[in-house]
């Protein structure tokens, strides 16, 4: 049983990256905002995160780079949509298309670089029990960070006041808008929130999860986490579900060829993405729970009247 | 301040104005990332845009590329009218290259005649099946089209990977991940001597022609013009939108699929790892270049083809990395999307205008 703890190690690793990315889109989401562009975001996160990580030698640097950088690039979006009133899918795709490019582009002088990974935590004593040591006590900060950021959502949605006033802008624009709050700001806002998570993300596969910067190194993650957000049909304790689940297919391959399975190696990298059309094929086809718990204006331009 | 004010109708004008507008910007800004970058702007511009067309064999080339991305964005066109969001034509192309591609394989000393059309039939039925499962997990099951037709394409290339270094690896050739060569009877023939330009590129403009047609003379092509425009008046006559989204999905895959058997029957000749520069992604952006309409999307295929021959004379004399295309298209399509705002509001400047109005 001794392969047990770096398997789950492994898990948790493959999950993170997905939840952090996930946790900004279901704001976005849940704002009215379908934002597409979560693979581009998180490729200019993670080059953003390695680039600064490897010239200035301080990760802290690097994560803040990431966050900006996934901003930045939520900004781009919320203008072409929020502003000009661009349709939000083909601003998203552009995106991720204009994030693959910029990202390789900036990345071409980086590759092949080394760096050394996040620290993990480390207490002295604690982080060395056998099993629960490593797994609870020896991750990074950015899991910590990312199961954080799920709770914190679960709250903001559910007990806050600016919560509730998100949740009303997705829900009606312009019942919203009447009762007088700015749907656009918040928009706005939740469309940040999203960006500065998927850099985040980047930056996780970057910095940790392998740390070295690779062309395309998202390999459709961030597409996966579109997904999850529709899995957890918008609620974050599910989302969090989702991610581990998640995780858990994309390491399997990794520990299959261990166990002697002997499948070729693309049919074993197949698994997430036929997972992700399997998952969403089980989740969409309960019509009543999407139409229950999807934002009901989301991917609708709002125009405010004069 | 500025302000956006609605037009009462679309300005035709802009129409066709804020491609050209876009163009320019991405010239403007690509300049100024080039000058970024430690290169003369104007230069790196006219390496990029005006160098690779500047010869007999530059402007063929720039058919050869335009082909896949033209017949792609027809189909793909189709389906963004009617909000059907098929962005997997990267797997679909795929998928119609090793249908199509597998035939050549299986019937590889073959001197028939019939071999090449039977792989363009292959081929388009191939991308038409990876185009019918997004179709029917959205009619069936609901499942978001966006987000199924992208996870395909990771599984249609994973499988085109799987066969050129497992069962359809060239036996006679040294181990490297890639297919026999196709027999003669089973490639394009090249239909201007001295350059690659292959009878798919005639079909190309057979496919514009036809798709032109469908749209402003077929019943389906009404319905096509209606749902865009006015999808609450299309669903008030009971245009279906289950047939829409079969009927746009199964065009724009079979479409896909016979641009990838062109490139694996032309150009490249064999299967191999990777058959596609991101041609299914690039014709996006195509369509929308092209005003999602067919006799555009001609124009929009040349100027995208153009950024590919450019991004790679530019990698080679001026040692700018590849990735410099991919970076103009994503810019190019910005802009696009800004410009289209043009067509539904004027801009106004100052917050007073409004005044005097009741809206």
């Amino acid at each position: 049983m001794e392969w047990i703890v770096p398997f789950i190690l492994t898990v948790i690793t493959a999950s993170t990256p997905l939840l952090l990315a996930a946790s900004g889109e279901l704001i976005t989401e849940k704002a009215g905002v379908l934002n597409l562009g979560v693979e581009g975001m998180m490729l200019v996160g993670a080059i953003a995160g390695f680039a600064v990580t490897a010239s200035s030698g301080s990760a802290i640097l690097g994560i803040v780079a990431a966050v900006v950088a996934g901003v930045f690039m939520s900004l781009i979006f919320a203008f072409l949509t929020l502003t000009l009133m661009a349709n939000q899918v083909a601003t998203g795709l552009a995106l991720t298309i204009f994030g693959v490019g910029f990202s390789a582009l900036v990345g071409s002088g980086f590759v092949g670089f080394a760096i050394d990974p996040l620290p993990s935590l480390s207490i002295p004593g604690i982080s060395a029990i056998p099993v629960i040591g490593p797994i609870l006590f020896g991750q990074d900060f950015l899991v910590y960070l990312s199961i954080s950021v799920v709770f914190g959502i679960g709250w903001f949605l559910t007990k806050s006041r600016a919560g509730l006033v998100l949740k009303a802008v997705g829900d009606s624009h312009s019942s919203a808008h009447a009762i007088g709050y700015s749907v656009i700001k918040i928009r706005y806002l939740a469309t940040m929130f999203g960006g500065g998570m998927a850099g985040l993300a980047g930056a996780y596969l970057s910095l940790s999860y392998t740390p070295m910067w690779a062309e395309n190194m998202t390999a459709g993650r961030g597409w996966i986490a579109l997904a999850l957000v529709v899995f957890a049909t918008w609620r974050p304790g599910r989302l969090m579900a989702g991610a581990y689940m998640f995780g858990l297919i994309s390491v399997m391959q990794l520990h299959a060829q261990g166990a002697g399975i002997h499948v070729p190696s693309q049919f074993m990298s197949m698994l997430p993405y036929l997972a992700t059309v399997i998952v969403l094929v089980i989740i969409s086809s309960d019509r009543a729970k999407i139409r229950l718990n999807a934002p009901a204006c989301i991917g609708q331009a709002f125009r405010p009247a004069q | 301040m500025v302000r956006l004010e609605p037009r009462r109708q679309h300005s035709q004008a802009m129409v066709y104005l804020s491609p050209v507008l876009a163009i320019l910007m991405t010239l403007v800004v690509g300049g100024i990332i080039f000058a970024f970058m430690g290169k003369n702007p104007f230069d790196a511009l006219y390496t990029f845009f005006i160098l690779p067309i500047s010869n007999s064999y530059g402007i063929s080339e720039l058919f050869v590329k335009a082909t896949p991305l033209v017949i792609i964005a027809v189909g793909l066109a189709m389906g963004f009218r009617a909000n059907v969001w098929n962005i997997g034509a990267e797997g679909q192309l795929t998928m119609g290259a090793i249908f199509g591609g597998g035939l050549a394989l299986y019937f590889y000393d073959s001197e028939s005649m019939f071999l090449l059309p039977g792989m363009l039939i292959l081929g388009a039925l191939g991308g038409a099946f990876w185009g019918a499962i997004p179709a029917l997990l959205r009619t069936r099951f609901n499942a978001n089209e966006i987000l199924t037709s992208l996870m395909l394409t990771y599984v249609a290339t994973l499988f085109l990977s799987f066969l050129v270094h497992g069962p359809w690896r060239n036996p006679e050739g040294f181990n490297f991940p890639e297919s026999r060569p196709f027999p003669d009877a089973g490639l394009l023939p090249v239909i201007y001597d001295g350059t690659r330009v292959h009878l798919g590129t005639a079909l190309a403009v057979f496919v514009v022609i036809a798709g032109w047609l469908l749209l402003s003379k077929s019943v389906i092509g009404f319905q096509l013009r209606v749902v865009g425009k006015a999808p609450q008046a299309a669903r008030h006559v009971g245009f279906r939108q289950k047939r829409m989204v079969w009927f746009t999905l199964l065009l724009g895959g079979g479409l896909a699929g016979l641009a990838g058997l062109f490139e694996v029957a032309g150009p490249i000749g064999q299967l191999q790892p990777s058959i596609s520069p991101g041609y299914g992604f690039t014709a996006i952006i195509v369509a929308f270049l092209g005003r999602l309409h067919p006799v555009g999307i001609l124009f929009g295929g040349l100027i995208m083809a153009l950024t590919y021959l450019g991004g790679e004379l530019a990698q080679i004399t001026l040692g700018l990395p590849n990735a410099v295309t991919g970076l103009f298209q994503g810019i190019l399509l910005f802009f696009l999307l800004a410009c289209d705002v043009l067509t539904k509001y004027r801009i106004r400047f100052g917050s007073t205008a409004a005044k005097g109005r009741t809206a």
